[in-house]
């Protein structure tokens, strides 16, 4: 049985943030994920939104995280080769509702948050094409967008690439005490651990039972999203909130960090079993263009490439961010919904400080830095004909629509993380994520990840096991002319 | 930096055609092409029905592209550059494109011919609601798995739209051992072929459903079944009589788009074919930017595309060569029972001009008419008229006096 310091429950943007954390760090770690990629979860299917920190009631842990994460995340992103951007957010508010606005303010200001209320004036400088029924807005400069999947996955490849295990298509059945920590049995086998972080999202409660530890009571909220075509970037420079309600932040309007337009989501409380589903409604895509419609003139849905659904899991108001009084060396990450993504280097950090601590984990001098990769389509001429010359495979455009080439996705299946799904090559990538949304590049993509894995075609999968794209093989072979 | 009289964007029918055609006024030709071989989409359309129009007998896709592909692989005149993706082309015809023999590829074109084809509909744009498992893919993505690359997608198949598309695969994947339960169309009428219907659908009693459409999909990583529900007369359908369909496959034929990203922003696009407004020699509003086939607009037969990427070659050659007369434009507008005509523009002078329209509904025994300055210069009465198949209607030139109307009699 192989023995680790720390290991990390999931293989979302929290616990990769926490094993990320932990490669500053003389420990030998292990992440497992169920899934058959990192960010599966509600990773991959939220706003990416990076919130200034003025929603959050303050000297909650929720305005802590966010706060402190807000300001780690432009370096993180930066550090990672993450697409993130400033862009400032808005809430937008019509007339009669500046006292809700002052109530964020106030807020904001105990939270240690700029933030500012503008007129409409001033908000036409920012948002020219704001409905004409919004009077004012609280205005947060530092609220930025992130790709929350690639977040998730390059802080996995960072740990990897600085000593840390990942395993992916492993799920774990059962948490046993042991004398020098704990036993973690999974799927395909044992593991011991000095201390175990459950940072399973929307399963944490199935690990906290599989513990021993006290049951949580979850709730799960899903939110329909439609992502529009890049040629609509144009419609929205800022994040665009309406006042929030109990419901949450409410059906936004914002730009995405790859220049995408992303409108949603909705909150429709749903059961466990629907929340691991994430099906659209057609109700819930409805309301989003209602919501969108009060916000921001304009905005053409007919230029909508994808809609999905994301699930959020909160345990009560709050998030529960804390060691167990009855299994001391196992830490609960519990309920991280939003604002979780902001909150998620924080989190990292807290965690990999505490395991440091308890286990007198020395400090490394210094960590591998996580390479850039070369991308197509945010290179200048000269770079794609240096690149092109150097490797052909990176003058071979697979995907139309995002202009990827081939060398790219070679170097999505060989990273240290690797993508060995259609999927998984999309969100490192965006390899089918145009508009034409894979209808030319998937069995592009699919011969490739073939002969890279050595696998036959049919066994090519889009996700998860079960998700084989074209299964079958044709009765006669195809005759070239 | 590489120079050519004529640079086609485009390697399918309708670049081989404009190339083929560039070439026989004496223009010096590059074809540009995105995949590893030339032909297009055709080289996956192993089905026949091709070519009855232009060749007077039946090819299959793959048949038809080789006659064009022989003609310009033979001809020294035609540089065929393959695996070449143009990242840009700008307004004085530089073009800017990448592929792993050549590297960054900088050519100067006298004229362009833009035929770089068209694109489907995805699940995304036609918002697709319900879960996403694998077992959900464009009729044409299915099709190149099933015919390049050996791979059935599934085993019970359902189909949203009639699109001629979703039509060859369904008999495809019945030849293939698949069970095809249903076809849906969300209109009153099929957007497909006459002859797909009863060659693919009907001849394998696959039945038909008009104004019926998917709701939602169910399937956690795969396909289990779609719901469906016919569809009032607004398009919304209705749910109290939604119904569950298992099935493992859902392919979609909803609609092609002309892929005019790479202009977009430079030549004037039609709100309603997607592709570039042309005269009758098919240069687009930029001069010597010149359009056709399936991204000037969709045809239903590659034998009109065949057709019309010949006038396009031809008069990007006239134009590189100097030699393309210019005058006085006429506008071609549609109405009354005519979605679009094309060309756009007729340009004042001699011979004879193909009007190509399509009909918004299905018309019987109904007369087209074509009038200029005013006065009727044409009419025409067919016994049926889809939205499916592409009509057209010829006029000569000399009678034009004034702006062009086309619209139906008695609508």
């Amino acid at each position: 049985m192989t023995s680790f310091d720390v290991i990390v429950i999931g293989g979302g943007v929290v616990g990769t943030a926490v094993l990320k954390s932990l490669a500053s760090y003389e420990a030998k770690t292990l992440l497992l994920e169920k899934a058959s990629d990192l960010s599966m979860g509600s990773s991959r299917a939220n706003s990416g939104i990076v919130h200034a920190g003025y929603d959050a009631e303050p000297g909650t842990k929720k305005a802590y995280f966010n706060v402190l994460g807000a300001k780690m995340l432009p370096a993180l992103a930066e550090e990672l080769h993450v697409p993130y951007r400033k862009t400032g957010s808005l809430v937008a508010a019509k007339g009669g509702g500046e006292a809700g606005l002052e109530v964020l303010l106030d807020r904001a200001k105990k939270n240690g948050v700029r933030a500012e209320i503008l007129s409409r004036e001033k908000i036409l400088e920012l948002e020219p094409k704001i409905s004409p029924e919004i009077q004012s807005a609280l205005y947060a400069p530092d609220a930025g967008v992130v790709s929350p999947y690639k977040l998730t996955i390059a802080q996995g490849d960072f740990a990897v690439l600085n000593g840390a295990t990942v395993k992916l298509n492993e799920k774990v059945e059962g948490i046993e005490r042991a004398e020098t920590g704990f036993i973690v049995k999974t799927s395909k086998g044992e593991y011991a651990a000095k201390a175990v972080v459950n940072a399973a999202g929307a399963g944490a409660k199935r690990i906290n039972e599989a513990i021993g530890e006290m049951s949580v009571e979850q709730v799960y909220a899903a939110g329909d999203y439609y992502i529009l075509d890049s040629k609509q970037s144009g419609v929205v420079n800022t994040v665009v909130f309406p006042l929030p309600d109990e419901k949450g932040k409410g059906i936004l309007v914002a730009p995405t960090a790859d220049g995408n337009v992303i409108l949603g989501p909705t909150s429709r409380r749903v059961s466990e079993a629907q929340a691991e589903r994430n099906a659209v409604t057609r109700e819930g895509l409805a309301l989003v263009r209602e919501g969108v419609n009060r916000l921001i003139s304009g905005v053409r849905i007919g230029d909508a490439i994808r809609v999905y659904a994301g699930t959020r899991t909160s345990v009560g108001s709050d998030f529960i961010i804390e060691e167990s009084k009855s299994f001391p060396g196992y830490f609960m990450l519990l309920g991280i919904c939003s604002p979780g993504l902001t909150s998620s280097p924080a989190i990292g950090e807290y965690v990999a400080e505490w395991a440091a601590k308890k286990f007198a984990f020395k400090k490394k001098e210094k960590t591998v830095p996580l390479p850039k990769k070369f991308k197509l389509s945010a290179c200048s001429i000269e770079e794609a004909r240096e690149k092109a010359k150097e490797d052909p495979a990176f003058g071979r455009i697979v995907c139309r629509c995002e202009k990827v080439t081939e060398g790219e996705i070679l170097s999505a299946i060989h990273s240290p993380v690797p993508a060995c799904t259609v999927d998984a090559v999309k969100r490192r990538v965006r390899a089918g994520m145009g508009r034409c949304q894979g209808g030319f590049c998937m069995p592009r993509v699919m011969e490739i990840l073939s002969r890279e894995l050595h696998l036959p075609l049919t066994a090519i999968r889009k996700g998860d096991e079960g998700s084989e794209i074209a299964p079958y093989e044709v009765k006669d072979g195809y005759e070239e002319l | 930096m590489k120079n050519f009289d004529v640079v086609v964007i485009g390697g399918g029918p309708a670049g081989l055609a404009a190339a083929l055609s560039a070439r026989k006024k004496g223009a010096s030709v590059a074809v540009l092409e995105r995949d590893d071989k030339l032909g297009g989409i055709l080289n996956q359309c192993i089905h026949s029905g091709f070519g009855l129009h232009y060749f007077g007998e039946e090819l299959t896709g793959p048949e038809y592209a080789k006659r064009f592909r022989d003609a310009v692989l033979q001809d020294s005149g035609i540089s065929v550059f393959l695996e070449t993706m143009v990242l840009s082309l700008s307004k004085d015809k530089i073009i800017c494109a990448l592929s792993p023999a050549e590297g960054l590829l900088e050519i100067q074109a006298k004229a362009v011919v833009l035929a770089m084809g068209c694109r489907e509909r995805s699940a995304g744009a036609i918002a697709l609601a319900g879960e996403r498992p694998a077992g959900i893919y464009t009729a044409g993505a299915a099709q190149r798995l099933c015919n390049i690359d050996g791979c059935l997608v599934g085993k019970e198949v359902v189909i949203l739209g009639s699109g001629d598309i979703g039509l060859i695969m369904a008999r495809r994947m019945t030849s293939e051992g698949a069970k095809v339960k249903l076809v849906m169309e969300i209109m009153p009428f099929s957007s497909g072929l006459k002859r797909n219907i009863v060659q693919c659908l009907n001849d394998f009693d696959i039945p038909l459903r008009y104004s019926t459409t998917v709701t939602r999909a169910e399937g956690k990583d795969r396909l289990t079944g779609v719901y469906i529900a016919p569809v009032d007369e607004k398009l919304a359908p209705i749910l109290e009589k939604e119904e569950f369909i298992p099935c493992d496959t859902l392919l979609l034929s909803v609609g092609l788009i002309p892929e005019n990203d790479l202009v977009s922003d430079m030549i004037e696009l039609s709100p309603i074919t997607k592709g570039a407004v042309v005269d009758e020699r098919r240069e687009t509003s930029l001069e010597g930017v010149f359009s056709a086939g399936n991204v000037l607009h969709v045809h239903d037969l590659v034998d009109n595309v065949s057709e019309e990427a010949a006038i396009a070659g031809e008069s990007a050659a006239l134009y590189a060569l100097g030699k393309l007369p210019r005058g006085e434009k006429y506008a071609v507008t549609p109405s009354r029972g005519v979605r679009y005509a094309l060309p756009q523009r007729i340009q004042a002078g001699e011979g004879k001009v193909r009007v190509y329209f399509r009909v918004d509904q299905v018309y019987r025994g109904k007369t087209v008419a074509v009038a200029s300055g005013g006065e009727i210069v044409k009419r025409k009465k067919t016994a049926v008229m889809a939205p499916g198949e592409m009509q057209y209607i010829e006029i000569d030139k000399t009678a034009l006096t004034g702006d062009v109307s086309i619209y139906l009699e008695e609508v």
